[in-house]
Order: C-alpha cells, then sequence, then structure tokens
C-alpha cells in the first residue's frame, strides 16, 4: 500500500518537470536578466514569461535573433478590468443559476498566469519551427500611460496585430508608422474590446440563453428530476 | 504577297517582320520612359479574387505597383467580443463563421483549448472522426482555393470541377454533421453524434473522386502553359520573411518550410500520428509552388482520411462531461493546422460560464498582412494571382 503511493508521488514528480520549457527559461533569464518580472511554466503544456514594458523590444529581438524563433505567431492585448456590468451580460442560462447582483462586480481584478499589476497587458506568442517550441510573453502598462514601443523592426508581421490591439484597447504602439484604424470605421468612438465597452445589442435583448442549452444523450431523466 | 490591283510585291521578309516589332517595342519603351503621373488603383471591395469584400488600394507607376494597402473590416463581425458574453458551448455557433468553406476546422482548436483547461479528452472514436472531419474540410476548402485559381488567371473551366466534385465532400460532411458548410459538430468532451450508418464507404468513394480531380486538375491547369507562366517566378516570399510575417500553412510551405502543426505542434487530441503521410513543401516559394503544395496536400487528405476510416475504433464519441460547462481558471492556447494556415484560440478563462477573453489566431489574417511587402513592384495583372495563390477567405481575416 505504502509502495503504491510512494510509485504514484514519484511518478507525479515526473510529469512536474519540464526540462525543455525549464531550460527554456534558463536561456531567456541569462539573455534579458532584470527585464524578466515572473514567469510560470505549465509542465508539458506551456510557458508565460512576464517582462518588463521598458525590455519588451529587447525581448523579441533576443528571441528572434538569439533564440530561433522566427515564426510571429500572435500579438494581443489584454483588459483584466471584471465587468463593470455585473453578470446582466452573462446568458439568461447563467442568471438563473446565480441571480445577477445589480451593482458592479466588487471582485478585485486577477491576473492570469505569470501574474500582473495593471489593468491592461499587451502578450505575444512566437514560435521556434525547429524544435516546436513556442513562447507567451506578457508584459503590464501602466494606467496612466498606455503605450508600448512597436516590435515592428523585429517581426514586421506584428503590423496588424498592432493595429488591431490600438484601436481595440486604446494602446498607443509608439514608433508604429500607420496607426489608422484597421477594421473599425475612422469616426469611431471608444475601444470595444475593453471591459467597461458594453456590448449594446445584449444590453437592448438579453440573450436566451437557456433556450439553447443542448441536452446530453442520457441526460434527460435528470432533467426532468 | 502579291497586291491584286498594283501587281507590286508586297510580301514582308521574316527579317522586315522582326524589325517591326522591334521598333514597336522600342515605341513602347519610350513611353515608359517618360515621365509618368502616380495614379492610384481601387480593387475591390468586391472583386472575385478577394473570396468577400477584402479592398487594395494599389498606388500605380505605369503598370507597376509602387504601395499597396489592403483595407480590411467591410466584415468585421467582432467575434472576440461576442465570445466573451456567451457560453463555451455557444462560441462554437460563432467560430464555424470564420473560415466558412472549411468550418468545422474552426471549432477543433477552439474545443481542443476549452478541453485542455477542462482537463478532460475526448474518447478514442471521437478524437479520429474528429481528425478525420478537419481533414475533410481541408479537402473542401483546399479544393475550392484550387479552383478559384483558375479563374483569377481566366481559366474557367477548374472552378466548376472544384464546386461539382468538392460537393462529393460536402455531401459527406452533411451527412455526418447535419450541416453542409457550418456543422456546428465539435462539442467539449467528443462529438454530438455517432457516424450515420454506411458513412464509411460513402466517404471512400468521395475520396476516389477527390484523387480524380486531382490528377484532372493537374493536367488540366498545372501544366497549362498559360498557369504556369503567370505563376512562375511570380510573388517570391522568402522563408525568413515568410515566417516574421506569420505566414503558415501551404504558404510557408511553399517556401521550403517543412512545419506542420499536424506533425510538429504540441500533441494535442487530434490523431495524426497514427497514420502514415506526408508534408509537402517546395523550395520556389512563387505562386506555382503555393499552388503545387496546395494540390498534393488534397491529394495527402484523401489519403490520411482513407487510413483513418480504416483504423476508426468502436466506442462512445463523448467522455463524461457536466451538463452545464464551467471551465476551470487559466490560459491555454491551441493551435492546429487549418485549411488555409494555422489557427489557434488563446483562451483565458476565469472560472465561468464564458471566456474571460478569447483571442482568434486566424490564419489569413497573417498570411494576407505580408501583401504590402509582396504586392510592392509587381505589375498589376499579378496582383490577382498573387492574392489568389496566397488564398484567403475574408472571414478568417475580419473575424
Amino acid at each position: 500500500m505504502s509502495d503504491e503511493t510512494a510509485v504514484a508521488e514519484t511518478d507525479e514528480n515526473a510529469v512536474v518537470v519540464d526540462e525543455v520549457r525549464d531550460a527554456l527559461l534558463e536561456e531567456i533569464s541569462g539573455e534579458l536578466g532584470d527585464g524578466i518580472v515572473e514567469s510560470y511554466v505549465k509542465p508539458g503544456d506551456d510557458i508565460w514569461v512576464r517582462v518588463s514594458r521598458d525590455a519588451w523590444v529587447e525581448t523579441a529581438h533576443v528571441l528572434r535573433e538569439a533564440m530561433g524563433f522566427r515564426f510571429f505567431n500572435f500579438l494581443s492585448a489584454i483588459d483584466w478590468l471584471p465587468s463593470p456590468f455585473g453578470r446582466d451580460m452573462d446568458s439568461q442560462v447563467d442568471i438563473t443559476l446565480t441571480p445577477p447582483d445589480s451593482t458592479p462586480d466588487p471582485t478585485p481584478m486577477e491576473t492570469g498566469y505569470a501574474g500582473g499589476d495593471t489593468r491592461f497587458q499587451v502578450f505575444l506568442r512566437v514560435n521556434d519551427i525547429t524544435t516546436a517550441r513556442a513562447i507567451t510573453i506578457k508584459t503590464d502598462l501602466p494606467d496612466d500611460d498606455l503605450s508600448i514601443a512597436t516590435i515592428l523592426p523585429v517581426y514586421p508581421g506584428a503590423n496588424w496585430h498592432e493595429r488591431e490591439a490600438a484601436e481595440m484597447f486604446g494602446i498607443d504602439f509608439v514608433g508604429h508608422p500607420n496607426k489608422r484604424k484597421l477594421y473599425l470605421p475612422a469616426t469611431f468612438a471608444g475601444n470595444p474590446m475593453r471591459k467597461d465597452f458594453p456590448l449594446l445589442s445584449r444590453r437592448i435583448k438579453p440573450w436566451p440563453g437557456i433556450v439553447d442549452v443542448e441536452q446530453m444523450p442520457g441526460d434527460d431523466e435528470e432533467a426532468d428530476a | 504577297m502579291t497586291d491584286l490591283t498594283t501587281g507590286a510585291d508586297n510580301t514582308i521578309s521574316t527579317a522586315e517582320q522582326l524589325r517591326y516589332i522591334h521598333q514597336q517595342a522600342a515605341d513602347a519603351r519610350v513611353n515608359v520612359e517618360i515621365e509618368t503621373e502616380g495614379m492610384t488603383l481601387n480593387i475591390g471591395p468586391q472583386h472575385p479574387a478577394t473570396h468577400g469584400t477584402l479592398r487594395i488600394i494599389a498606388k500605380l507607376d505605369g503598370e507597376q505597383v509602387v504601395v499597396a494597402e489592403p483595407v480590411m473590416g467591410y466584415m468585421h463581425r467582432g467575434y472576440e467580443k461576442l465570445a466573451e458574453v456567451r457560453t463555451y458551448p455557444q462560441v462554437t455557433t460563432l467560430i464555424n463563421r470564420i473560415d466558412w468553406v472549411g468550418s468545422f476546422a474552426n471549432e477543433t482548436p477552439f474545443i481542443l483549448a476549452a478541453e485542455k483547461l477542462m482537463e478532460i479528452e475526448a474518447p478514442p472514436r471521437a478524437q479520429y472522426i474528429r481528425t478525420i472531419l478537419h481533414e475533410m474540410s481541408r479537402i473542401a476548402n483546399v479544393m475550392l482555393g484550387i479552383g478559384d485559381m483558375g479563374v483569377q488567371i481566366g481559366a474557367v473551366t477548374p472552378i466548376f470541377y472544384a464546386f461539382r466534385d468538392r460537393e462529393y465532400v460536402l455531401n459527406q460532411i452533411e451527412a455526418a454533421t447535419g450541416g453542409r458548410f457550418h456543422p456546428n459538430f465539435d462539442r467539449i468532451g467528443g462529438l454530438k453524434d455517432d457516424l450515420p450508418a454506411g458513412w464509411i464507404q460513402n466517404t471512400k468513394n468521395s475520396m476516389d473522386k477527390v484523387v480524380e480531380f486531382c490528377d484532372t486538375i493537374e493536367e488540366l491547369m498545372y501544366g497549362n502553359e498559360i498557369f504556369q507562366a503567370r505563376t512562375r517566378g511570380i510573388g517570391i516570399i522568402p522563408a525568413d520573411v515568410g515566417l516574421s510575417y506569420g505566414l503558415s500553412g501551404v504558404n510557408i510551405r511553399g517556401s521550403g518550410v517543412d512545419w506542420d502543426v499536424r506533425r510538429d505542434g504540441m500533441p494535442n487530441g487530434l490523431v495524426y500520428d497514427q497514420i502514415d503521410w506526408k508534408v509537402w513543401t517546395h523550395p520556389d516559394g512563387d505562386s506555382y509552388a503555393r499552388m503545387w503544395v496546395r494540390l498534393q496536400e488534397v491529394r495527402e487528405g484523401a489519403k490520411i482520411v482513407n487510413q483513418l476510416l480504416d483504423q476508426i475504433p468502436s466506442g462512445p464519441v463523448m467522455a463524461k462531461v457536466p451538463r452545464i460547462i464551467k471551465v476551470p481558471a487559466g490560459e491555454a492556447f491551441v493551435e492546429t493546422e487549418n485549411p488555409l494556415g494555422v489557427m489557434g484560440y488563446y483562451i483565458v478563462s476565469k472560472g465561468d460560464l464564458n471566456p474571460f477573453r478569447v483571442k482568434i489566431r486566424s490564419a489569413s489574417f497573417s498570411n494576407v498582412s505580408i501583401a504590402p511587402w509582396l504586392l510592392k513592384g509587381v505589375y498589376v495583372p499579378d496582383i490577382i494571382t498573387i492574392l489568389g495563390s496566397l488564398y484567403f477567405i475574408l472571414g478568417d481575416i475580419d473575424r
């Protein structure tokens, strides 16, 4: 009995160690030094590294030139603010389960893997196609200065991705040669992907979510009961 | 030739003909050397080469492009925002409409990413059927792309062949999923239903049609002198430039990069490792190379489907999942090799019924972002063939 548990424990430990990504983290730490704020390795899955805003372009440069991450996957941003509309933006199936508060959601801001201190984060994902490694880089943007240097000279493919993030989140990519809107009309006001930008159609007519829930095979008895 | 009225001999010798042609050409050259004013040419938003509503504004000098700038957003539907207010099972309805010619392939990475966060795995039978349908959407999509390339160079027959033979594949997708274009068949934890009776043999028959189509089109189109003249050596993308622009799929394999997420990516629940298949590449990097690799991919796809159909295991198609799906907090990114290139979903979950943020990495968006670089200096007719050879679907750009 005790032997079995011991074996199970060692197996778990074996899974937890991820040599490829630990080595990758060590390599990027060596290259960037203080530029790295935090990192997170999900063994056997993925790696997230948060760098300081000043080290953003350098990180991209190191990844491409020194570490062989030649493939630009995507760049985007995220707004960590909990939705100020409480839960009434959720589908009705959710509201029937837990009635929504009329007051805005007071939950504090929680950020994802590799942490974060500010409301907005920019993240970038690049691949190394020769070794099948991939890495997600994040950086915080201070609330009073939503700007970051463009990585266009390093990855030219970031051009449209940065324009999209700029119009959707209101982030200024310093040094970007073409700051016109990409998708939105030129006269559009606001930044639609921000959490405090309401989805108007949903506020006018709530989604009748419960109607859409599909029953699982063999679930009928449970649903009736 | 003797003039009948005057009796004079008007025969022009070959040398004279040549002199005349050269003189004409010299005159034409002089015209080019005269200082020309720049001209702005607007292509689209409605143009057959744009597969939807992509607009390209090209500044021309004579017949050469100086600057070409794609303008998009005519079809932006805001799926990333909409996904934030829908439950996970509802999101697949939206993302079906991203690449509408190979819809099932859009669902796969999203479902796989959600499954990864929930730490559940689909039963083996579901994994096989998923891979088969994923590959069939590739075949249907790329067949249309090949036929469409014919239209861009002025050959109308291939598109009719493509529409005709694609129907055999779409019929099978419809028989299994109920939807010709928007299957909405993938579920977190498996599939909506099992395959209908007789589907396996019918699909094998449809794959024969696909291979037949490839053979026909290879002779009809790829062997055609005009096709080669219009595509060979035109729109060359060096491998490294392509990678830094985020080009993926056929477009980068046409530049000699031997990289395919189906083979080289992280194991993600599709069973490409169970079968024997090959990643096709072409070293040239021009329009022809991309179209050539595309044709091989269709053939290879038929091969993959046939092998998977032979190996398909029995068992359930749905894992045990809760009735109301709540995805645990976390972040996951899953990318798969879709008909148009690498497609991935970056899901941020906070443990709710709906995703907190979904970033859709669509293939065409990155593939077309190289257009301003690639179209610089090309001639006007080549704009169309180059865009045709990049093969994008507008829904995949605008999302």
